[in-house]
């Protein structure tokens, strides 16, 4: 009886550890988007950009030495923390993903953090969460989080320089009543204050109203130089344009990313010469060699694809660069292959990369956003400054 | 020169915009009350009947635009209206011989019809959004200004600018005109006074040969009237939304009620009553007084009584305290 539970033992282990040979030489990244929800017409660009990364690699077939990379998808829904997490949980435990690129929404992407990646250890790379309340100054994320996104909180910062470098220093906030605008608007108003700016108003609208002369008439009550309109161009943040034209109430603008659009100048055209703002862009050649890249397998240009990219080759070259594939050992990595000093690596040589990590080199991954990692780990962020002139949207510098 | 600069900030944020807003809801109003008075029940229909009327007016707009027809520096819709007005009239009288005629016939207590009512609101709803869908309709077009706030300037050399958008003086006009016509009507007319006959008191007029179904006819298409008219002119000066025409349901009915319900006069004050405590309860002082006050008096604050958020809270305060204290409303209506 002894004999036979320790032949079994024996066989079990056995079985157990060619079962584990015969996948040695594979790893699986998770890609955790919305591909249901608020998210869904834009995430399938987000996944085949992170998947492009992942069949560059497998085709140099040189990372950790033939080590092959396998994407596995799973739905964050973009609202349901609790789907989100257990899709996730999924992810890590059934499927054993070494890493996650993801996920979409700030929501679901913190409830993931603290529900599936700090606890099993696993490092989560997010393309398009912007919150501020992600940025984990005190190390809460046991340095596994990091994102190719910028956080909202740096808009602010951006914003604030545009706008001290123009000479502004009272303006009136407006802001679209959710995480979103209030977290922009809060960031915004203590960079600007910080800088000696005044914000003589920071009120809140809500979308999808018939008429905004009552908010637009708080606004201009309190005055101020410039109105900083902090929504959206198909929302509120519109009608807030519209109203304080209408009224006179303000002449220049200045707009965030979710107002500056094509929308936006076919709306107001020549009214709103001379207004401001920034949206996320950059005039790297990275970009390019992606969009040149990608061809016709997807759009290359939609929102967040080029960040996806970016956060599956880093989780790779970070692993390339601790060589393993445990979390708990490439995360320390990360902040190296993304940042200066080495070799500036751009979209399409990522089997260079891997061959300079190979051979004891030292990378700074550029990648399709110019991504540089700063702080807890998020992207500095590289803004386009525009103007408008002659109803046309005019890029002023890049910044 | 403060003292001209305090009266056009005002005239630009709170005295324009709440007349115009009021006018808007004085025409919804005068709705709710006739058919309050005549067929006897609040009609919890009725933003959604403006809500279609509007839709019928937009559908031939776009129409008349796309035949290239239009209105000179006036809006198109206005062309369009006599249209939307039949869509909505039709509308009302399949509503009436579908719906209400039946519980009429029963004698059906007004609690009853006011339940009728709210299930042909949300059928209303419904198929206002199946046809145009529920998002923002735009559909003005022609001159914008009456007066635009930089011209203003220019003109009189103020700091402070005064705007008045074409549709805000359009919508006073054609209130007017609505009004006239409206009161004329039922004054002057056979038909006019047999309704009025019919609504102080019902026993009496069956007795001295009025046909009620007439008259329960010819009230309908007058509410179908002011309502398309009521709710184009919102969709104007505003813009159109399904939803917005539901949410404006409150106002409507405080203003009828803050009137006296079945009263014409009492809508028309209740509208203008309604709209200038939203407006002026929610602007933000602190302009207005800034230019009045003696500069060591300047308020630092905003001088705000209620956010903007609260706007519909307003309608809703005024509406309580009408009904504690003086049930029939302002001008004596019928108590609720």
């Amino acid at each position: 009886m002894k004999k036979l539970l320790m032949a079994t033992a024996a066989t079990a282990l056995m079985a157990g550890s060619a079962f584990a040979a015969s996948h040695g030489k594979e790893v699986k990244i998770g890609i955790i988007l919305g591909f249901t929800g608020p998210l869904e017409s834009i995430t399938p660009d987000m996944a085949a950009g992170a998947e492009l990364a992942m069949t560059e690699v497998n085709d140099a077939g040189t990372l950790l030495d033939g080590m092959m990379v396998t994407p596995v998808r799973a739905d964050s829904t973009c609202i349901d923390a609790a789907a989100a997490s257990a899709a996730a949980e999924r992810l890590v435990t059934s499927d054993g993903v070494k890493g996650i690129m993801g996920a979409d929404c700030s929501g679901v992407t913190g409830a993931i953090l603290s529900n599936v990646a700090v606890p099993n250890g696993v490092v989560m790379i997010s393309p398009s969460a912007t919150s501020p309340a992600l940025s984990h100054q005190n190390n809460e994320d046991n340095g596994l989080f990091f994102r190719t996104a910028p956080s909202d909180a740096r808009q602010g910062v951006v914003m604030t320089e545009i706008l001290m470098e123009e000479g502004v220093k009272d303006v009136a906030v407006s802001y679209v009543n959710n995480d979103y605008g209030k977290g922009l608007a809060d960031s915004f108003q203590a960079a600007f204050e910080a800088a000696g700016g005044t914000v003589t108003i920071s009120a809140a609208h809500e979308d999808q109203k018939a008429d905004y002369s009552a908010e637009v008439g708080a606004l201009a009550s309190a005055g101020g130089e410039r109105l900083v309109v902090a929504g959206y161009v198909d929302g509120g943040g519109s009608g807030i344009v519209r109203a304080a034209l209408d009224t006179g109430a303000f002449d220049t603008f200045h707009f965030v990313d979710g107002m500056v659009s094509d929308t936006l100048t076919a709306k107001f055209k020549g009214e709103i010469d001379g207004s401001m703002g920034q949206v996320p862009g950059t005039d790297s050649p990275g970009a390019s060699n992606f969009e040149k890249m990608a061809g016709d397998a997807f759009n290359p240009t939609g929102p967040f694809a080029k960040e996806s990219y970016d956060a599956a080759a880093l989780i790779m070259l970070a692993m390339q660069a601790a060589g393993s594939t445990d979390p708990q050992v490439y995360k320390d990595k990360v902040m190296d292959v993304a940042n200066a000093p080495g070799e500036r690596i751009f979209p399409g040589e990522l089997a260079k990369a891997i061959e300079i990590l190979a051979g004891g080199g030292d990378i700074d991954y550029v990648g399709a956003t110019a991504v540089e990692l700063i702080g807890p780990g998020e992207s500095a962020g590289n803004y386009r400054q525009i103007t408008y002139k002659d109803g046309e949207e005019v890029t002023v510098k890049y910044r | 020169m403060d003292f001209l600069n305090a009266i056009v900030a005002l005239s630009n944020f709170v005295l324009i915009p709440a007349i115009a807003y009021g006018s808007q809801l004085a025409l919804g109003a005068l709705g709710v009350t006739l058919i309050y008075g005549i067929l006897r029940f609040s009609n919890f229909a009725h933003g959604d009947t403006m809500a279609f009327g509007t839709m019928a007016t937009i559908l031939v707009t776009w129409l008349f635009q796309s035949m290239g027809i239009s209105f000179g520096p006036l809006p198109t819709a206005l062309l369009a209206l006599p249209f939307g007005i039949l869509g909505c009239m039709a509308l009302v009288l399949i509503t009436d011989r579908a719906v209400y005629r039946f519980y009429r016939q029963q004698k059906a207590k007004p609690v009853i019809l006011v339940i009728v009512s709210m299930g042909v609101m949300f059928i209303l709803n419904g198929i206002v959004r199946f046809i145009i869908g529920p998002d923002e309709q735009r559909f003005a077009d022609g001159e914008r200004f009456i007066i635009s706030a930089r011209t203003f300037k220019e003109m009189t050399g103020l700091r402070e600018g005064l705007a008045i958008k074409a549709s805000q003086g359009l919508t006073v006009i054609v209130a007017v005109i609505a009004v006239v016509l409206l009161f004329w009507f039922l004054n002057r007319t056979r038909t006019g006074k047999s309704m009025r006959a019919y609504s102080d008191n019902e026993d009496l007029a069956l007795l001295s040969g009025i046909n009620p179904e007439r008259v329960v006819i010819y009230t309908w298409l007058i509410v179908a009237a002011l309502a398309t008219i009521a709710g184009t002119l919102y969709g104007l000066d505003k813009s159109f939304k399904p939803f917005v025409y539901f949410q404006l349901l409150l106002p409507i009915f405080a203003a009828a009620i803050v009137g006296g319900l079945g009263s014409p006069v009492g809508a028309i004050a209740g509208g203008f009553v309604i709209a200038f405590s939203e407006v002026t309860i929610t602007y933000a002082w602190k302009k207005v007084l800034g230019y009045l006050m003696p500069e060591s008096l300047e308020p630092s604050g905003l001088v705000q009584l209620l956010s903007t958020d609260y706007k519909f809270a307003v309608s809703f305060v005024i509406l309580l305290i009408v009904l504690l204290f003086r049930p029939t409303g302002l001008f004596r209506g019928k108590s609720v």
